[in-house]
């Protein structure tokens, strides 16, 4: 395999391991101030994702380092395109990444409501823009002929893109539901299940409404890069699976089909997106592509090296740490946060 | 406005911002494993005692270290496209494995830690800190691999257009004398750091009387101890990366001594009043010799000054100026290198007060020692900005100029500049004035007896 597009795979590895980890910690953030106005039941709520969060957003870091060094145009132009969205996001994540550390070490109910609703609007501004991100990759967005985005702000905001970013706002916020029924005791767990049966709604409706959106606004469907096949089936079916699983206390398998929505609908967006990066609204000669964006040979070679060397070890000690953490989260232990 | 120099002020004040608390993390998960091991070997309460105390604090700094290093990491690609565009082949790499080497360790053993004190067998709860400690330390050699890159490019070759600096040598990038000169001081900067901050809250605690005294006579020893060892090591450090720097960026030592014209032996300037319009000074005290053997360790030895560097740089590079801010670069020195000097004084002041097994404190000598944790914050914060703007007006030395890296202002406008300067401002402010809030009220509490 050439190595450009083992880099893309690796880059559509990485993102996917993010929505499917940060996921989840990004629903319970969502969640955390609707599920209850008791602290020790919200420190219960945030000490479920409490070990992993930052492990999960570290993916994100990665990807971002991956795409700088594997495919420096992509990074250059997403980001000083995306300006004003990344600045919020950033400033969305310092809040949250604070919020977890702070929120418990001081008694006062007001400074605990604001750090908890920071956690709230760290982990739902995100939410949102990665799916406004995603929708703006396969629509196109206006790239000139030196790969400068030439739009501003609110071309990103289109409303296919909100239709997009709404999509992965509930979509997380199931994921997150349906992890706190897995990690999650008696009345908590109560609440969690019948809370993820609520949000399964929106995520199926606005699922939905996004993949005929998608069949209107972008050529996903009749110029795939790569034949996905079945998988954006399995996604659909995976989601709409989730409800009954609930009902059957299944709460294992339907993590495990929240997780299998979110990653196959962003494998699918990849491979439709292959062998594009960044599509050009402006003209199609401006697309950047795996090619004209890509590092040396050399740098590919380097880095893909180090990738089989290092990406398994972090599978094998972030999965320790899943295992080490594997028991439920009781309001009646003892509170890290 | 500018956007060239509304990037450059962002740049700076992100970054500074972001190694206020990046020295402590390197230097406090270090001292915070070597206190949990003693807890392991000793099993002595007040060992864990401690570390727990020093692990509050270390996570609370830990986590404004994060999340302004995020900002770090976005803002190359957000604010620096072109820059990204020129030297993503080969500074992206390190960027990437700084990711997946060390802040994957870093995160998820830091959850560990932090979660894994019921879950975990004493032996590997402390291994935990110590992968921490390992992660935080890596990560700053793989941004410093990134960063000597800019200082002092190698195992490069230009693309066929021209376009870009291309990777030949992985090896050269990450064997760059300029990384083996720099990051033993950063090490040792954060070891510093660390240990300053320890002996002034021990010394604190001990002055106003605290019935946890033996706990913290322990800290005060191991914390001195520690600010010991890093001051020489910072020093030892600081001096030999000045000495590579007479080779790789001698313009940035003649703007650190204001030394306008080559002289052999070179005199070290004591105080300088400079003109840098005119390339001259206006007052000045020197001790003759002195530059040459700081440079050479011998008083014999030519120093290249400012002028001759211009005319050099404009026969290699064609006409410009290709001097820095020479006051900047010289007082940055003077204050990093002042500090230091302090920081040896009051180090020595503190081997000699437990060495006697002393621990009554005057006034005087309760806020020498209280206050001297400043020291290293001072010169962490100089160092860099005589790293940074000692090299311009180049972004990568001799290949890129800093106005040549930042992104279009069609791209990213000075109005969108403004909002994000404004918003970093008001967040850091914000998580600055937090920080300070907790960190104290942490401090103050001393060693917690319920958990």
């Amino acid at each position: 395999m050439e190595l450009q597009t083992l880099w893309f795979i690796l880059i559509t590895v990485l993102f996917t391991g993010f929505f499917f980890l940060e996921g989840f910690d990004f629903g319970v953030g969502i969640l955390l101030p609707f599920m209850s106005r008791e602290d020790i039941e919200r420190r219960t709520i945030i000490n479920t994702i409490g070990p992993f969060w930052d492990g999960n957003e570290v993916w994100l870091i990665t990807a971002g380092g991956a795409m700088f060094a594997a495919f420096p145009e992509w990074y250059a132009t997403l980001f000083s395109g995306f300006y004003l969205a990344l600045l919020l996001m950033l400033v969305a994540m310092i809040f949250r990444g604070v919020a977890f550390e702070f929120r418990s070490k001081h008694s006062d109910p007001r400074w605990r409501s604001f750090w908890d609703w920071s956690i709230f609007a760290g982990s739902a501004i995100p939410a949102l823009l990665w799916g406004v991100a995603l929708a703006n990759f396969i629509r196109g967005i206006p790239i000139d002929a030196e790969m400068n985005y030439a739009g501003g702000f609110f071309n990103l905001l289109n409303p296919y893109a909100l239709a997009c970013g709404l999509t992965s706002l509930s979509i997380f916020t199931l994921h997150g539901a349906v992890f706190l029924t897995l990690k999650t005791t008696d009345a908590l767990q109560e609440k969690a299940v019948k809370t993820a049966k609520l949000a399964w709604v929106p995520a199926v409706l606005l699922s939905f409404i996004f993949m005929v959106y998608t069949n209107y606004e972008t050529d996903l469907y009749s110029h795939l890069g790569i034949n996905p096949g079945i998988i954006p089936i399995f996604s659909v079916i995976a989601l709409v699976s989730v409800i009954f699983l609930l009902q059957k206390n299944a709460a294992g398998w339907a993590f495990a089909m929240t997780g299998i929505a979110i990653a196959f609908s962003t494998i699918t967006i990849f491979m439709g997106l292959y062998p594009r990066v960044l599509v050009s609204s402006l003209d199609p000669a401006w697309n950047l592509t795996i090619y004209n964006a890509s590092s040396s040979e050399y740098t590919l070679g380097i880095m893909s090296i180090v990738a089989l060397l290092f990406v398994p070890l972090v599978l094998v000690y972030q999965g320790w740490s899943y295992w080490v953490f594997r028991q439920r989260v009781s309001t009646g232990g003892k509170l890290e946060y | 406005m500018d956007t060239l120099f509304l990037a450059k002020l962002q740049f700076g004040m992100t970054s500074v911002f972001h190694f206020f608390f990046v020295p402590l993390t390197l230097g406090l998960s270090i001292f915070t494993a070597i206190l949990e091991t003693a807890w392991v070997r000793t099993g002595k309460e007040k060992y864990r005692q401690l570390t727990r105390f020093w692990g509050h604090l270390f996570l609370i700094n830990f986590a404004v270290g994060v999340v302004t290093g995020i900002v770090m990491e976005f803002q190359f690609g957000m604010n620096w496209s072109q820059y990204s565009r020129f030297v993503g082949d080969i500074f992206g790499v390190p960027l990437a494995i700084e990711a997946l080497l060390a802040f994957f360790i870093e995160s998820t053993f830091l959850g560990i830690w932090v979660f894994g004190w019921d879950r975990l067998s004493k032996k590997l709860h402390a291994a935990a800190i110590w992968i921490v400690a390992l992660g935080s330390n890596l990560s700053a050699l793989w941004i410093l691999v990134a960063n000597s890159f800019m200082q002092a490019p190698t195992g490069f070759r230009m693309s066929a257009d021209g376009a870009r600096a291309e990777m030949t040598d992985f090896g050269a990038l990450l064997f760059n004398p300029h990384v083996w000169k720099q990051f033993p001081h950063v090490l040792s900067g954060g070891i510093v750091t660390a240990g300053f901050l320890v002996i002034a809250i021990s010394v604190w605690h001990l002055a106003k009387g605290t019935k946890d005294r033996d706990a913290f006579i322990t800290s005060m020893k191991f914390g001195t101890i520690y600010a010991f060892i890093g001051t020489i090591l910072v020093t030892l450090a600081g001096h030999t990366q000045m000495q590579h720097l007479m080779t790789t960026q001698p313009m940035k030592v003649a703007a650190a001594e204001a030394l306008w014209e080559s002289e052999n032996p070179a005199s070290f300037s004591l105080f300088t009043v400079g003109d840098q319009e005119n390339l001259k000074d206006v007052f000045s005290i020197r001790l003759p010799g002195m530059l040459s053997f700081l440079a050479y360790n011998s008083f014999e030895g030519e120093v290249t000054g400012i002028k001759e560097l211009q005319k050099e740089y404009e026969e290699t590079y064609g006409p410009g100026n290709y001097i820095p801010s020479v006051i900047t670069a010289y007082w940055s020195f003077r204050f990093m290198v002042g500090a230091g000097t302090l920081m040896l004084l009051v180090s020595v002041l503190g081997l000699v007060k437990i060495i006697r097994e002393n621990y009554d404190f005057s006034p005087f000598m309760k806020k020498l020692f209280f206050w001297s944790f400043l020291l290293p914050w001072i010169a962490n914060s100089t160092g860099w900005i005589l790293a940074e703007m000692g090299r311009q007006p180049w972004i990568v030395f001799g290949l890129l100029k800093t106005e040549q890296g930042v992104s279009p202002a069609s791209v990213v406008s000075s109005g969108e500049l403004m909002v994000s300067i404004a918003s970093f401002f008001l967040v850091y402010l914000m998580l600055a004035a937090t920080d300070l809030f907790l960190m104290r009220k942490y401090a103050m509490a001393g060693i917690d007896h319920e958990e």
